[in-house]
């Protein structure tokens, strides 16, 4: 083994990613998981804003829609990169004047608070728009039939829209799941510690550019991968009502 | 128990006066008609008379322009632009309305249980142990016992529409409400669903029931309404109706259904 590394000239970047330290591999790590923790934080956060701005969209009065016209134009055209700055210095700014309004002194933002703050909000704009599509591909006749039974607005949503939604949200949420993922290594520039920010400290400090950097495109690759698998289950299982393409019983 | 002559027994849903109109088109220019328990009311009359917006109106799928719908006594109460006025007692009366619809709608990503349990378990809020039991003897009368645990698309339409018929049955309706329960069907799956409201009629259960099978309505139907441009043109007894129409509009309908 030691000499097969030997060999391929690996032995020094083996011991550069080990989890011991003088290893960064436990950096990298921990610095995946808490890119992790915020993109579950933000798909989530963004699925919830999603719902809410579907539904506003769809059956809201004029003002509401306005305004979630307003909010899905906005963050989509504008970059990203940017989108986070503003976020992140306006956020941490409107916390701090709120907490001097109520005679505390300076809140600090915890990193994965405030990056689930903003990418959540970047995510709400694209997931309402994919939630909106997704309901309005529901078969009216459905939503029909539970508000001839008598279901209140809330079970309506609850029990018929959402579950048969969900089957043509599901490609477009895979892809804002992997968007979540990817989008926390902005969070690099407001100097939140996730898997880039920790790769570029390691690679920096041991000039080992190459070997952290492709490690780090392996671990969003791996995650990538795994993404895959599940959102195809889950898909399945969303569509479980509907008869395989092409064919019917 | 039910009474032995229907016109004696109590009205189970009442029709007074109702209008409707989309935009400028009035679509019903004031129907009334009444169900009494155990009735079955026909509602028969040509493409766009109104049948469909009339059986939308009573369970106020549609907010009708004028009238008042009265359902086992109650009347529902409107605000001044017709809608509801109170949103549970539209609820709990929708409750007691069944409506089984042309295109069955029944949630796809349900089984047939599940379909059939839901309104019970989630509405009336029986328990699951008890919804289910009902709804499996309800399958099973509606000749699907075999088919709970499957999803509707992979039925046919007379299989969905006898199992809309079952989820309909399960919230114990006062009044039963069908518009063209076989028109989506192919002809050798009409006899199936017709099969199972007949069934339905022998029993007593209220219905009023749109459709354009006339033998069907005629054995099945203790009342018939013919409606023509949104009004009631001609009613009665099935026979008669059916069999000596006095409107030259009904024999000219007839003539061509037949
Ligand atoms: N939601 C609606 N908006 C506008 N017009 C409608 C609507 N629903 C029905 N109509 C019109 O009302 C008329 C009666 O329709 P309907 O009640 O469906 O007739 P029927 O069921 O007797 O065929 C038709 O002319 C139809 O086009
Ligand atoms: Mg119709």
């Amino acid at each position: 083994m030691t000499e097969l590394l030997d060999a391929l000239g690996l032995t020094q970047s083996v011991a550069l990613l080990s989890l011991q330290p003088p290893g960064w591999g436990a950096n990298l790590l921990r610095g995946l998981a808490n890119s992790l923790r915020i993109a579950a934080g933000a798909f989530a956060f963004g699925l919830a804003i999603g719902l809410a701005g579907a539904c506003g969209k769809l059956y809201g009065g004029v003002i509401l829609r306005d305004l979630l016209a307003v909010y899905t134009t906005v963050i989509r055209a504008v970059p990203e990169l940017v989108l986070i700055l503003i976020l992140y210095y306006v956020g941490t700014d409107l916390l701090n004047q709120a907490a001097a309004a109520l005679g505390y002194g300076r809140v600090e933002l915890s990193g994965v608070a405030a990056g689930i703050w903003v990418l959540g909000i970047v995510q709400g704009a694209y997931a309402t728009e994919v939630l909106r599509g997704a309901i309005q591909a529901v078969p009216p006749g459905q939503l029909e039939a539970a508000r001839a039974f008598g279901m209140p607005p809330l079970t309506v949503l609850r029990r018929v829209t959402v579950p048969a939604m969900l089957g043509h949200a599901m490609p477009g949420l895979a892809n804002l799941w992997l968007i979540a993922t990817k989008d926390t290594a902005l969070l690099a520039i407001v100097g939140f510690s996730e898997l880039t920010l920790e790769t570029q400290q390691a690679a920096a400090s041991t000039r080992a550019y190459f070997t952290f950097f492709l490690a780090a495109g392996a671990l969003y690759l791996l995650v990538t991968l795994l993404s895959g698998v599940v959102f195809a289950r889950m898909e399945r299982w969303a569509r479980r009502g509907q008869p395989p393409v092409g064919g019917s019983a | 128990m039910e009474p032995e002559h229907p016109h004696e027994a109590a009205v189970a849903v009442e029709v007074q006066d109702l209008h409707k109109s989309f935009g400028g088109l009035e679509v019903l220019r004031g129907v009334s008609l009444k169900a009494r328990r155990g009735e079955v009311v026909a509602i028969i009359g040509g493409s766009g008379s109104g049948k469909s917006t009339m059986l939308r109106c009573i369970n106020f799928l549609e907010t009708p322009s004028a009238g008042r719908i009265v359902v086992d006594g109650e009347p529902v109460a409107v605000r001044p632009d017709g809608a509801p006025a109170d949103r549970r007692q539209i609820e709990r009366i929708r409750t007691r309305l069944a409506m089984v619809f042309q295109a069955f709608n029944l949630w796809t990503h349900r089984t047939l249980l599940e379909n059939v349990t839901e309104v019970p378990i989630h509405v009336l809020k029986v328990s699951r142990r008890d919804a289910e039991a009902r709804a499996r003897a309800l399958l099973d009368r509606v000749g699907l016992a075999d088919k709970a645990d499957t999803y509707p698309a992979f039925l046919s339409g007379g299989q969905q529409q006898r199992a809309a018929i079952a989820r309909a049955l399960a919230v114990d309706p006062s009044v039963m409400l069908f518009d063209e329960p076989t028109s989506a069907l192919d002809p050798e799956l009409v006899g199936e669903v017709l099969g199972v409201i007949r069934d339905l009629a022998a029993e007593s259960r209220t219905m009023l029931i749109v459709t354009h099978e006339m033998a069907f309505a005629r054995e099945v139907a203790d009342h018939v309404v013919f409606l023509l441009d949104g009004r009631i043109e001609e009613e009665g007894p099935p026979d008669r109706v059916l069999g000596r129409p006095r409107s030259a509009r009904l024999r000219q309908f007839l003539g061509a259904v037949a």
